[in-house]
């Protein structure tokens, strides 16, 4: 399912909104969340996860071709992690630890 | 940020009321999640994508005793940023703050 099928799909079951307004629902999520970890907040949505920043730490690599050692750069990559009720979704024989 | 606070931005940009907005935002995670639980990806442009993995039995130890269980299979979900998604939060102009 892709970005536009999700648009799609709410337009049908929000008849009320222009499919415009649902486009910006949809996007405004995801921008929202975005934003949100550039800033260097967390998103914690209840009944689905959260998303937060990991730190990856400066660290010695190496030129592939060369073979030359390069220090690669710190940097933030984004992390979602599922909630306890995603986990019991798609576990439902399992008791799932949160 | 809660889905609280993202109601009230979708409140702001579309002209929809706040307790819609509220509603909206549940009707998209739903269907997101329904997705999820046939095992379908989910993939958002600009985003990333949400893949469903199985993963098979493995061996584990419960961390307080040292004892060896047995960790059952299980399906989890895995989010892949996508390239911008990671270039967006390493671009210049952030506050450092961490939560």
């Amino acid at each position: 399912m892709t970005k536009a099928d999700l648009i799609e799909k709410l337009a049908e079951k929000a008849p009320q909104l222009s499919r415009r307004q649902a486009e910006m629902v949809v996007n405004t999520i995801f921008d929202s969340i975005r934003d949100s970890l550039k800033r260097g907040e967390k998103t914690e949505i209840r009944g689905f996860g959260s998303f937060r920043l990991r730190h990856r730490q400066t660290k010695e690599g190496r030129n592939p071709k060369t073979g030359e050692s390069v220090s690669v750069p710190e940097k933030r990559m984004p992390f979602f992690k599922a909630g306890k009720e995603i986990k019991e979704l798609l576990n439902p024989e399992e008791k799932v630890a949160s | 940020m809660r889905k609280a606070d993202i109601a009230d931005i979708i409140t702001e940009t579309a002209g929809i009321q706040k307790a819609e907005s509220m509603e909206m935002v549940e009707q998209v995670l739903d269907l997101i999640k329904a997705m999820l639980q046939q095992g379908e990806v989910v993939k958002i442009a600009g985003f990333g994508n949400f893949v469903v993995r199985s993963k098979g039995e493995r061996k584990g130890r419960n961390p307080r005793t040292g004892e060896e269980i047995a960790i059952t299979p299980r399906r989890v979900v895995s989010f892949r940023p996508s390239a911008l998604f990671k270039q967006y939060v390493n671009s210049e102009g952030q506050s450092q703050s961490v939560s």
